[in-house]
């Protein structure tokens, strides 16, 4: 048994909230260039110099890369030879949720109730997602979600008959009705098969993939670069002015599920796509 | 879609601004605009709709939708940029109705809201989602003026010296948009 101090696990998601915000991921950044070397659209490629700038600006000024800095959704993958002390896992992580969003200027996206929409103050509380894994250590992915492609996100229970090709449908049909709202060039978390809620959870943490690495099932892999290819096609564009980037990747994770179900969930997130884990 | 030519202008707008502008164009907004979302939308109607005047003057204004983050001590603003423009779509008209010019956001706007833009002479702008660190350089000053307890849903007063947007809807019924779209799309 190790033990973990509450206290560390916050101070670990203050750092991680502010890091998540003014740094965007190498990945991220290689994807814009990637992208502009191929991108048709003078508009396209304006708006994707100005991603790089502003990722440049936010990383030297400790500025929000996104004046919406998120909803905090952590995963925690926690070793089961770890004891936590002196405090409780999720209230560990929404001190450093509120330390993070306070002492980093961050903004306060939350309303503490959705239909009285009094927002919280402090960005808290995070959405917290926890599986028990082998070991004594304990994992935190954090990611800043941004609301605008959240609210882009759908699922669908797909029959069995429709199968991969009704799967396809759907996340072609969700990247195409988020349009330019979402912010694209845009990445599409992909999960299929489990439950409901089981879907929706793999398709958020296929995002934690860093672009341009490659799904580890070959299979799933050929079926996401077809469907970054079909995106693409969409011309939409970055910000939706029409051009050859309108998504940057789709990630798909899969699980087993029932005889009668084909469940397809799709996160949509934007290029804004902060997210930074630490294990302890 | 219009050529390589950045406009400037500056607020407030006139209708002679409003017709001269097409979907497409690039454009560089200086002088006062205001700042207002979903929060502040929705007081700003509830009041109209109770027959009271508002707390600000939108005759020849652009409202911003956006929601900075804090500014660091020493600074104007924090991150500062558009957020969906859709979500204030079935208050816009209203406004419009009352002589607002132009509204900045990203994401396209349904048939009504493009409608009232062309019976009121009223323009839509985009501005790059996404990119409030980069964007908020070009805010010179800001003030909140109305519901300072929304928080960042507050009404602020933005100072701006070419603020770098691009028109998407304009008064005719075009939308950039669909353009761009027709345009790249390969199905």
């Amino acid at each position: 048994m190790r033990t973990i101090e509450a206290q560390t696990i916050t101070d670990t998601i203050v750092r991680l909230c502010m890091e998540a915000n003014y740094n965007l991921g190498d990945d991220m950044l290689a994807a814009f260039d990637k992208a502009l070397a191929k991108e048709r659209s003078a508009a396209g490629r304006g708006v994707l110099e100005m991603f790089k700038e502003n990722a440049q600006i936010a990383r030297t000024q400790r500025l929000p890369y996104c004046q919406d800095t998120g909803f905090v959704i952590c995963f925690v993958d926690l070793g089961q030879d770890v004891h936590i002390a002196s405090g409780l896992l999720e209230d560990a992580i929404n001190d450093g949720v509120r330390r993070g969003y306070t002492e980093g200027y961050l903004r306060a996206s939350i309303v503490g109730d959705p239909f009285n929409r009094k927002n919280t103050g402090d960005n808290t509380p995070a959405v917290v997602h926890t599986q028990i894994v082998p070991g004594d250590k304990l994992t935190l992915m954090v990611m800043a979600k941004g609301g605008g492609c959240e609210n882009r996100s759908k699922y669908k229970m797909c029959t069995p008959a429709e199968g991969v090709e009704g799967a396809k449908n759907f996340v072609i049909e969700c990247i195409r009705t988020a349009g330019p709202d979402a912010c694209p060039p845009l990445i599409a978390g992909v999960g299929i098969g489990g439950t409901f809620e089981r879907a929706a959870l793999l398709s958020k943490r296929s995002l934690f993939r860093a672009i341009g690495e490659p799904n580890p099932n070959p299979e799933l892999n050929a079926l996401e670069q077809e469907l970054l290819a079909k995106a693409n096609k969409l011309g939409i564009g970055p910000q939706g002015y029409g051009g050859d980037t309108t998504a940057f990747a789709i990630h798909i994770n899969t699980y087993p599920c029932h005889i009668t179900s084909l469940p397809v969930a799709v996160t949509i997130e934007c290029h804004a796509h902060r997210h930074k884990e630490a294990v302890l | 879609m219009a050529g390589e030519e950045i406009r400037s202008l500056t607020t407030p707008l006139s209708d002679a601004d409003i017709e001269s502008l097409r979907a497409g164009d690039r454009v560089r907004l200086s002088g006062v605009i205001l700042t207002g979302r979903d929060a502040a939308h929705k007081r700003l109607i509830d009041l109209l709709d109770a027959g009271q005047t508002l707390p600000v003057d939108v005759r020849g204004q652009v409202i911003y939708y956006v929601g900075p983050s804090p500014p660091r001590p020493g600074m104007v603003i924090g991150s500062a940029g558009p957020t969906t423009g859709g979500r204030m779509d079935s208050y816009a008209p209203k406004l419009m109705a009352l002589g607002l010019k132009g509204m900045i956001g990203k994401g396209a706007r349904s048939l009504p809201v493009r409608e009232a833009m062309q019976k009121y002479k009223c323009v839509y702008f985009g501005a790059v989602g996404g990119a409030g660190a980069l964007l908020s350089r070009y805010i010179k000053s800001a003030e909140i003026i109305a519901y300072e307890e929304l928080g960042t849903e507050a009404i602020r007063r933005l100072v701006v010296e070419d603020f770098p947007v691009i028109v998407v809807n304009d008064a005719q019924g075009n939308d950039l948009y669909e353009e761009g779209r027709k345009q790249y799309a390969q199905e």
